[in-house]
């Protein structure tokens, strides 16, 4: 297993945000985690990378998580985008791609993966000189995708990357993740559209109030009564 | 008129434009000593003032944390260097031995002051840099009893001027057959170290250590999430602009040869971040030329008001010290509403500004 979570929580003050959840990440797979707003996704999401406090194990490539910085993280390929795309967004597109290789000093490589994020994203190569801020949404988060992609990636972590997008950029955002996973990066996708995040992935875990609650491959989820009431909106009978 | 600007078409003129400065710069304190030697003492709190911009510069400018008690680590920097060279102690070390002493233990209090608030942004962290600013000079105020380190409000004096062996910057001297008076020689040497402290600034901005700061003003989370050590860069913008503050501060104290606390009050912490913000914040020129504005104006004032007053209305009618607040205040103003982003902004805040009116 590429990632293995056992046992973690979040707490916000006296309130268990995460209430113990197990999950892993085998290399090459492609796994999302779907539940409602406030499940506790994103609180999970961030307490993996250390963004939080957290109680339970975080191995990662066989290596335990705990007490390494999240500014290490990237160095040993694991990257998150975070929820809200987070680009900076008074510099220019071609100075955030940049941002996401500082933690890397093999400067001819860098350039070569600019390159490669340009022709994957013609948009982004387009505004190469706008600042991140005038971009759209669905730009943005091409941009912090890209962006994340710069640090060369084993294991990225995405945090609701279809949050406030238009339904036909959401699907062209989800075309871009089948397409990072094709290139043989693992992802772990948090999402609230199950649907779309379940017909991409390999297997799926349902978060319900910090717990997870269902776990199981992505067709059988897509397939399973209970989520296609819960989350795919439709009549159980 | 444009064509006259237009570097980028015309190399040659950089390398003009760079050699009139120079040449001014240059003659300038013997061209301002046949007005006065007051002029040239002016000359030279004002590139005391740009050193201390551009320190303020890396910490607002850069990494974009406001700090309203910079005037602590001048403080620090005027202090260490008054205590290690005047009877205080009965210490006399070399200035070259003190300056960087200055500039470390005013890191180490920038540090200091940089470590509790590392979780702080914005409002909340000027009001903890202006509690610590007001902290230090207190202590300086009282470090009198019960054992006598700083003098107190009596401040110290007999500070030892610059030297070089026999070489006394204070003292005046005829070289090449020309006058050397004390502030003339001074002002080669700040000259000097301003100029240092400039190519270290220029440098500093387009390094990597640049480009993590802009991130980290930017938007933290995601600086640490592309693998910046957000805690440490942090760290070094207030440890190195407390260090130039405190090289600064040195040079104060053996220029002046007296300090007290009193030299080292709030509205100083507030003139310097105003020399930032009205030149134009993150930018290096835009910064120097607002010190320069700033230091240099009210000086002009102090000389006309009166002058003025006297030759229109026959007698002084406002004090000039009042009138050069109320001028100096409106001019900010001004400066606030028509450049909001400074007189030579940033291209970076620029942009800032720019989308915000468009959004």
């Amino acid at each position: 297993m590429l990632l293995e979570v056992q046992g973690l929580e979040v707490h916000y003050g006296g309130i268990r945000a995460v209430k113990g959840i197990d999950l892993a990440v085998a290399e090459g797979e492609l796994v999302c985690l779907i539940g409602a707003n406030g499940a506790g996704k994103t609180s999970a999401l961030k307490a993996i990378c250390g963004l939080h406090a957290r109680r339970g194990r975080v191995t990662y490539a066989g290596q335990a998580l705990e007490g390494l910085p999240v500014f290490e993280l990237p160095r040993r390929g694991l990257v998150m985008v975070p929820e809200g795309r987070g680009v900076f967004a008074q510099l220019t597109v071609a100075e955030n791609l940049a941002m996401g290789a500082y933690a890397r000093s093999d400067t001819e490589e860098i350039a070569g993966d600019l390159a490669r994020q340009y022709a994957s994203f013609p948009r982004l190569k387009e505004r190469r000189h706008q600042t991140a801020g005038t971009l759209s949404g669905g730009e943005q988060q091409m941009l912090a995708i890209g962006r994340a992609l710069m640090s060369r990636p084993k294991l990225l972590l995405l945090d609701e990357p279809s949050m406030g997008l238009a339904p036909l950029m959401v699907a062209k955002i989800f075309d871009i993740v089948r397409e990072v996973a094709a290139r043989g990066v693992t992802i772990l996708l948090v999402e609230q559209n199950a649907k779309l995040a379940l017909e991409l992935a390999h297997r799926g875990y349902v978060m319900e109030s910090g717990s997870i609650t269902l776990a199981d491959g992505a067709k059988e989820l897509l397939a399973n009564p209970k989520v296609r009431e819960a989350y795919l909106g439709e009549d159980a009978g | 008129m444009n064509a006259l600007f237009d570097t980028r078409n015309n190399p040659k003129l950089v390398w003009a434009g760079v050699a009139v400065i120079a040449l001014t710069l240059l003659v300038l304190p013997f061209a301002l000593a046949q007005v006065g030697t007051t002029w040239v003492r002016i000359t030279n709190f004002a590139i005391l003032y740009v050193l201390l911009a551009l320190g303020l510069n890396i910490v607002v400018g850069f990494a974009g944390l406001l700090d309203l008690g910079y005037v602590a680590f001048y403080a620090v920097g005027a202090y260490t260097y008054a205590l290690l060279a005047s009877p205080q102690f009965g210490l006399h070390l070399p200035f070259w031995v003190i300056l960087p002493i200055g500039a470390m233990v005013a890191a180490f209090f920038g540090v200091l002051l940089g470590t509790p608030t590392l979780k702080l942004r914005g409002d909340y962290l000027a009001i903890v840099t202006l509690g610590f600013g007001e902290i230090v000079r207190i202590f300086l105020n009282n470090l009198s009893r019960p054992v006598n380190v700083t003098n107190g409000p009596q401040g110290i004096a007999g500070i030892d001027p610059f030297s070089f062996g026999a070489f006394d910057f204070s003292k005046p001297e005829t070289l090449f057959g020309l006058d050397w008076s004390g502030p003339i020689k001074y002002y080669y040497l700040l000259l000097a170290v301003v100029l240092m402290v400039l190519a270290v600034n220029v440098r500093l901005q387009n390094s990597r250590i640049g480009r993590a700061w802009e991130a980290v003003r930017e938007d933290e989370t995601a600086a640490r999430a592309m693998g910046i050590n957000t805690t440490r860069m942090k760290l070094l913008a207030f440890a190195m602009g407390a260090s130039f503050g405190g090289v600064a501060g040195g040079m104060f104290s053996a220029i002046q040869g007296f300090i007290s606390p009193e030299s080292f009050v709030l509205v100083e912490s507030i003139m310097v971040v105003a020399m930032v913000v009205l030149g134009g914040m993150g930018n290096i020129w835009g910064v120097v030329l607002g010190a320069v504005l700033l230091s240099f104006v009210p000086e002009i004032l102090r000389w006309t008001v009166q002058p003025l007053q006297e030759a229109l209305f026959g007698r002084m009618l406002v004090e000039p010290e009042v009138i050069r607040m109320l001028i100096f205040g409106l001019a900010l103003v001004l400066v606030m509403l028509f450049r909001p982003a400074g007189l030579l902004p940033s291209a970076v805040r620029q942009r800032e500004l720019t989308d915000e009116r468009a959004a």
